[in-house]
């Protein structure tokens, strides 16, 4: 589901993506980049960002929020902080000190891995998972894998912006993805 | 003299006994058994054999006594994990994802920050990718102020200047977009820790090159042996622990 498409859409969602700047042929030629560090330069559009978030997890008793490195690192802690979960940065390798456990997965272009600290989340545990875009939802995707296999109860995927010609929704093992705007590349 | 409350040292990096509050300068003679206290707290829990949480000292103001230490420090502190020889042998590594596993210190840690600078007229946070940005977009919103991230080169998409700086160990170089910020903003640079203190000094000339007034660096945790705090070309410095450097 996406708050772009309820019929009762938030009036604060316009103002989300006129914020949102695409800058064509990066990281190469032919991909439309969506870039929401325009979305930051603009307070009111930050703070309603994250208060539709808020608003839909808050009470949901979800104890952990997860953000996939890097920009889930900006949009996941303020949602933790609004509704009292722990944040847990999904990291790629070699950045997280200590014990972790590693994901790996298929990307666009090219393939990754993911990483998660030890001891991090307990079995258990109610989580969401945020990133500021879901693409063809491979990242999505290993970062739920890391959170079920130490026995966390991924509740919903949550980010900005969905690309949903390339059905990112479909790989989520049937995991339910919230996202405010969608961009069709026409 | 000013009783407002200090957390910490915030005094620049001069021999002079001279606290930079905000907007004044306050000049101050302290006896030597008053300057620069410190309090040891030393906590060992061994939940398991990988992770052990040793001391990390925490400061309180020059000006005060020991009592005046914001309570929520302590926690705070006591948060942060070490992981020895990280990410090579001989570096204690300051681990901040256990203190945002703590929702309580997490919160506190934040509000400290928000409590200072939210009078300030601050309309900039930039972050220091990527543990910058953990800690700045919760103080920006809370704040009312942009968020800018400072990256790492070819992250950012579209028109971006650059600064390089050397590294403790190599060189590097963080990037910012051209028209995030403008000329006469007042501005803060965070990160979540400072070492020598050469990625946020690369931040503050990538501000102040497009006309920008760093008003303060602000960081969860100090190494003080490395001196990073007197390389911040005079701007001052505000954090809430100190920890052992490699």
């Amino acid at each position: 589901m996406s708050a772009y498409t309820n019929h009762n859409q938030d009036p604060r969602l316009h103002g989300i993506k006129t914020k949102i700047r695409v800058v064509p042929d990066f990281p190469k030629a032919g991909i439309m980049f969506q870039d929401i560090t325009t979305l930051l330069l603009d307070p009111k559009a930050f703070k309603d960002t994250i208060d539709l978030f808020v608003e839909r997890y808050k009470g949901k008793n979800i104890s952990v929020v997860a953000g996939i490195e890097a920009r889930g690192f900006i949009f996941g802690p303020p949602i933790a902080l609004a509704i009292g979960a722990k944040f847990v940065p999904l990291r790629k390798p070699k950045k997280l000190p200590g014990k972790v456990i590693s994901q790996e997965y298929i990307l666009e272009y090219g393939r990754d891995c993911l990483e998660m600290h030890v001891g991090a989340v307990e079995t258990g545990e109610r989580a969401i998972v945020v990133d500021d875009l879901i693409a063809t939802g491979g990242t999505l995707g290993a970062a739920m894998n890391l959170l079920e296999r130490v026995g966390a109860e991924v509740v919903e995927c949550a980010c900005v912006i969905e690309l949903p010609e390339l059905k990112g929704r479909e790989r989520l093992n049937g995991k339910p993805l919230y996202v405010l705007v969608e961009y069709f590349d026409i | 003299m000013q009783t407002s409350r200090l957390l910490l040292c915030s005094s620049s990096a001069s021999s002079s006994n001279q606290l930079l509050l905000f907007g004044s300068a306050v000049t101050l003679t302290l006896p030597s058994c008053l300057r620069f206290p410190s309090l040891s707290l030393t906590i060992t829990n061994s939940t398991s054999s990988s992770i052990r949480f040793n001391s990390i000292r925490s400061t309180s103001s020059q000006m005060a006594s020991k009592d005046s230490q914001d309570p929520r420090i302590a926690r705070i502190s006591s948060s942060i994990r070490i992981i020895p020889d990280f990410p090579k042998p001989g570096i204690m590594f300051q681990d901040i994802t256990t203190l945002l596993l703590d929702t309580k210190a997490f919160k506190d840690t934040i509000d400290l920050f928000v409590e200072r600078y939210r009078d300030q007229n601050i309309s900039v946070v930039a972050g220091v990718e990527a543990r910058g940005f953990i800690f700045g977009p919760p103080i920006a919103l809370a704040i009312g102020a942009k968020f800018v991230p400072m990256r790492k080169p070819k992250k950012l998409p579209g028109e971006v200047i650059s600064e390089e700086y050397s590294l403790e160990y190599g060189t590097d170089k963080i990037e910012m977009h051209v028209g995030a910020v403008q000329t006469g903003e007042r501005a803060l640079v965070i990160d979540d820790l400072i070492a020598t203190g050469g990625t946020l000094c690369a931040a503050i000339k990538l501000l102040e090159r497009v006309g920008v007034t760093v008003v303060e660096c602000a960081c969860v945790i100090e190494l003080p042996e490395l001196k990073g705090r007197a390389k911040l070309g005079g701007k001052p410095l505000f954090v809430l622990v100190e920890g052992e450097g490699a």
